[in-house]
């Protein structure tokens, strides 16, 4: 993480003009022009062309906003995230509340638990769903049975908001919890003083202190609940923008500009959203001079308000990780076919992964590990320049980062392959777009939003009187951001880096496009394979499950990170 | 651990390399079920040769080809979809080669089985059918639908799934088959009846199998090896074939400018050969060998193209018909059915009920304004004729359009104003279906 500041401060004396952040912001600028806009453009922009003289025109854009479905497309997509956002809160909020203000055992676990809606293996995790929840599935199959009646969980809209609610919540529970840890105890202990407690205090000190945590969730939310294909698919829901401009771009054959029109305003879309965000964030002030710990730390709660605590965690936690108990009985079930529970269980599936699965695995943890290094690095990076420096276009970096958000992964797929393909690499490592090292670059550059946002969200929460009594100590700049700014920003990297883990370590539609060979494949392209033939589901689940594990042991291992940091915070807290 | 692995990427394009000649690369959408078995086989034939199997979905391999044909590394496409053989040709990305093989006949039940001018090759054929769960339909007491007309009936309503024909060629041929054999409006007209009775349209084709599985839902029209394969891998589900079924073929087909094009034809000829065509009779891959002579060795019940009882009812398939409107026929279908498929659905079920509710009380009223209703949802923005004229068809393929053809509009207006059309009239008709019914 420190790498980039000491590379920038080295660039001093050969562009003596530009500043070390001048240049971080530069090389930050030319990577993402180079793995992101550049990519992009080349195949976005038939949505400016005439398709049959090739000449440049914004008939196309006229067209979208004359038909009715496109329209129509829009409203729900706007209403389906706002909703979304909504219910997200709902869950997500006593979740991380509850675990960062009470002494409650299990607080690492709960927040590894709270990360495994993110993952959700491609296919498997749908057929899951429908499983448990569809018209057919084991709660309506019941309900039908003794009661006579059903509850259309996943139908139409509704559905939709319910699922991506369920899959997205985690991105405000990590970043809400990053950001109320790091909120000045004191502030609290001062509110207490004054007499206020319990709901009032979180309504008027605790929860507008940790704002730029939960806006940051919260538009990471409502953005990729816009931008996002997958559920609406799965939920065969395809009157909504990502869906429509998917079903148009990846028809063989077809050359239907409009697919790419709807990408270009998705994106759009979502710069205007991020921007919109950064209107509501505008002049407040919500960095705190001391961090976490100290003071009055965790509060004791009394034996009925822990029932009570208990009794709502456990509720939400068994909502939000049912997917993932379906997923659990289709990779240990036999068949599993229009009944509650599978008709037996068996552990074959595991066996039969077995011997394919650990090339899988390496792959998948070198790529999503690897991918979210360069995240946290570049959100770290990103993040500083923006609300530190007053470079001109800074926020541009910002934009651009956010709007890899809302590109498809076939359309960067296919966009790698329009600019890499023919270029050869040295040291015999081939093509370039067919090397493996395309893949970690392509999931980096579409997770870095996820990193962004959280390292955004930590540095806010920085005063920046700590860093000028750095510097008026004689500290240069660049050690101040190393000793001072990044271990200050723990929390929120490490939230970035999980969540960037985690949602890397399941991606397909990019990766698909992008593996060469399959010894180069992740976990998602082995469910992929599986999942092609009806005896796959199984063995399919089985590897889901494994990459679930996987995720989950590396959450819960950064959350034990994240506990002691806090400990040894407590314990010296004074320091600071 | 990184840089061991760089080391190990690195001794691996070595290797790699230096099998180079003896290495053919295919790059297929079909599973690991069907690759595998071929692999073992072939690499057992031919030892020394490695047979590199990249799997891809089929867009994924198509915009995969178009992206790299500067520096081509595949040396066969091996997939189902015609249509993306059809698309690879047209872009010169298939290669002409002189394959031998002898034993297979030149179509299968009106349907040719090989590229005529030589591209691609059908190794395998598949009908389609209707496959249901059959713990579903005792849940829901009904009847097994035999032909594409019982599922028009009310009593399937909500009750079937399909996937669109601009997702899945295959599902494409079976549009097409029935708008060729029924004519173009009786054909639509079946179509939407039964969309109306459909609870999904999928965006996979392997989404219908995976429904029917769960158990979703009771029926799903599905390409045959779907339904075989899922019921031998125990699901309690099973397989008719309508009298009427589009037989498509499988395909493999030699990359232009292959890096191993002796291996690739090689290949091509074992597929073909009766040793490759056994391999089709696995019961994990359970599609039809193309050789009539492979038949004598199938098991007990192995369905068989080239008997005189499977599918009485097929229809001489117009192959230059199809591919001049293929485009137009998906965009019609998904503006009609699957983007408008609740409103559908609203105007199918008040028809639905309202036929019920006259039925029982006889009312000539009702009957007349139903009539009225059935002929709105059945009414087609555009006649055959168009759908068969170049300059209206190729406002769907733009960039592919022959540059003496006069194209007229643009796809996007086409478009909206089919929308228009079909939502105007799906609403229209629901309004005079609940009136018919009010009429007791």
């Amino acid at each position: 993480m420190s790498d980039l500041p000491r590379t920038a401060s080295s660039g001093f004396t050969l562009f003596p003009r530009l500043s070390g952040a001048a240049i971080a912001g530069i090389a930050i600028a030319i990577f993402l022009m180079a793995f992101l806009i550049l990519p992009v453009a080349q195949v976005i922009y038939v949505a400016f062309l005439d398709a049959r003289s090739g000449a440049f025109t914004l008939q196309n854009f006229q067209d979208f906003f004359n038909t009715t479905l496109f329209r129509e497309s829009f409203v729900n997509s706007f209403y389906v995230s706002a909703m979304s956002v909504v219910l997200a809160t709902i869950i997500a909020l006593p979740l991380a509340y509850i675990t960062t203000r009470f002494n409650f055992a299990g607080t690492a676990a709960i927040q590894a638990l709270g990360i495994i809606p993110l993952i959700m293996p491609p296919f498997v995790g749908a057929v899951a769903m429908s499983l448990l929840f569809g018209r057919n599935g084991s709660i309506n199959l019941l309900l039908n049975q003794y009661f006579g009646f059903r509850i259309p969980f996943m139908e139409g809209l509704n559905g939709v908001i319910l699922v991506q609610a369920i899959h997205y919540f985690p991105f405000i529970l990590i970043n809400l919890s990053a950001s109320l840890r790091n909120i000045d105890r004191s502030m609290e202990e001062a509110a207490q003083n004054l007499g206020s407690h319990g709901m009032r205090m979180f309504r008027r000190i605790v929860f507008p202190l940790a704002m730029p945590g939960y806006l940051a969730g919260a538009a990471l939310v409502f953005i990729k609940v816009f931008d996002d294909l997958g559920t609406p698919l799965l939920l065969n829901v395809n009157n909504m923008l990502a869906p429509q401009a998917y079903l148009r771009i990846t028809g063989v054959g077809i050359n239907d500009p409009m697919g790419y029109v709807i990408s270009f305003i998705l994106v759009a879309f979502s710069v205007f959203s991020l921007w919109a965000s950064f209107l509501f964030m505008r002049g407040k002030d919500y960095a705190t001079v001391q961090k976490g710990g100290g003071g009055l730390s965790r509060r004791d709660l009394k034996p009925r308000e822990k029932w009570l605590a208990w009794g709502v965690i456990l509720l939400i936690l068994a909502m939000v990780l049912s997917p993932h108990l379906g997923l659990l009985l289709l990779a240990f079930g036999t068949i599993w076919s229009f009944s509650p529970l599978p008709d037996g269980f068996t552990i074959q599936h595991f066996g039969t992964i077995f011997t394919q699965s650990s090339q899988y695995v390496w792959n998948t943890i070198i790529y999503a590990g690897s991918a979210a290094l360069i995240d946290v690095v570049l959100g770290t990076a990103i993040a500083y320049i923006v609300i530190r420096t007053k470079l001109a276009g800074r926020k541009w970096l910002d934009y651009m980062a956010t709007a890899a958000l809302a590109v498809p992964g076939v359309v960067l797929g296919i966009g790698y392959l329009r600019m890499f393909h023919g270029i050869q690499l040295p040291f015999g490592l081939g093509q370039m777009s067919s090397f493996w090292g395309i893949i970690i670059v392509a999931l980096a550059v579409r997770r870095l939003p996820y990193a962004l946002r959280a390292c955004m969200a930590a540095l806010q929460q920085v005063s920046l009187s700590l860093e000028e009594a750095a510097e008026s100590l004689g500290a240069s700049r660049a050690s101040t951001i190393r000793r001072i700014v990044v271990p200050l920003m723990t929390g929120g990297i490490l939230a970035g880096f999980v969540t960037s883990f985690a949602t890397a370590a399941v991606e397909l539609s990019a990766t698909i496009m992008l593996v060469g060979r399959s010894s180069d494949a992740p976990l998602a392209y082995g469910i992929y394979l599986y999942m092609q033939s009806p005896a796959g589901r199984g063995p399919g689940a089985a590897l889901g499950i494994l990459a679930v594990v996987i995720v989950a042991l590396g959450t819960y291992l950064s959350q034990r990170i994240i506990e002691r940091e806090r400990a040894r915070q407590t314990m010296t807290g004074d320091q600071h | 651990m990184n840089r061991n692995f760089t080391l190990g990427a690195l001794a691996l394009m070595m290797t790699s390399a230096a099998s180079f000649a003896d290495t053919v690369t295919v790059v297929t959408s079909f599973p690991r079920d069907l690759t595998d078995p071929f692999k073992a086989a072939f690499e057992a034939a031919h030892p020394g040769t490695t047979l590199e199997v990249v799997s891809r979905n089929t867009n994924a391999a198509v915009s995969h080809l178009q992206e790299t044909r500067s520096a081509n590394t595949v040396d066969l496409m091996w997939a189902s979809a015609p249509d993306a053989f059809e698309v690879l040709k047209e872009e010169g990305l298939l290669a002409k080669v002189d394959v031998q093989f002898e034993g297979i006949p030149d179509s299968i039940g009106g349907y040719p089985v090989h590229d005529p001018d030589g591209t691609y090759f059908g190794f395998a054929a598949s009908g389609y059918g209707i496959m249901y769960n059959t713990r579903y339909i005792e849940a829901n007491e009904l009847p097994v639908a035999k032909e594409w007309e019982d599922l028009k009936r009310a009593e399937y309503n909500g009750h079937v799934a399909m996937s669109s024909p601009s997702r899945s060629g295959t599902t494409h041929l079976t549009v097409e088959t029935v708008l060729q054999g029924e004519g173009w409006d009786q054909g639509w007209a079946t179509w939407k009846w039964i969309s109306g009775n459909m609870n999904t349209v999928t965006e996979r084709s392997f989404g219908v199998p995976d429904a029917v599985n769960s158990g979703a839902t009771g029926f799903g029209i599905v390409i045959d090896f779907f339904g075989l394969a899922s019921k031998a891998s125990g699901f309690p589900v099973e397989l008719v074939y309508p009298s009427v079924t589009a037989i498509v073929p499988a395909n493999i087909g030699i990359i232009e400018n292959a890096p191993n094009p002796e291996g690739a034809k090689v290949f091509v000829e074992y597929l073909l050969s009766p040793a490759g065509q056994e391999v089709l009779l696995n019961p994990a891959i359970m599609r039809l060998p193309v050789n009539p002579d492979v038949y004598a060795n199938a098991p007990e019940g192995f369905p068989n193209p080239f008997s005189e009882e499977f599918a009485p009812g097929a229809i001489e398939f117009d192959v230059d018909e199809s591919g001049l409107r293929y485009n137009l026929v998906n965009s019609l279908f998904d503006v009609l059915v699957t983007y408008r498929l609740d409103d559908l659905r609203a105007a199918v079920a008040a028809v639905q009920e309202a036929e019920a509710v006259q039925a029982e009380t006889g009312n000539e009223e009702a009957a007349a304004l139903i009539a009225e209703a059935r002929a709105l949802i059945e009414a087609m923005p555009i006649t055959e004729e168009q759908s068969l004229d170049a300059s209206f068809t190729q406002v769907f393929t733009i960039s592919r359009a022959e540059p003496d053809t006069e194209v007229v509009g643009r796809q996007a207006e086409v478009e909206q104003s089919w929308d228009s059309f079909a939502v105007e009239n799906y609403r229209k008709a629901k309004e005079l279906a609940d009136q018919a019914a009010a009429l007791n």
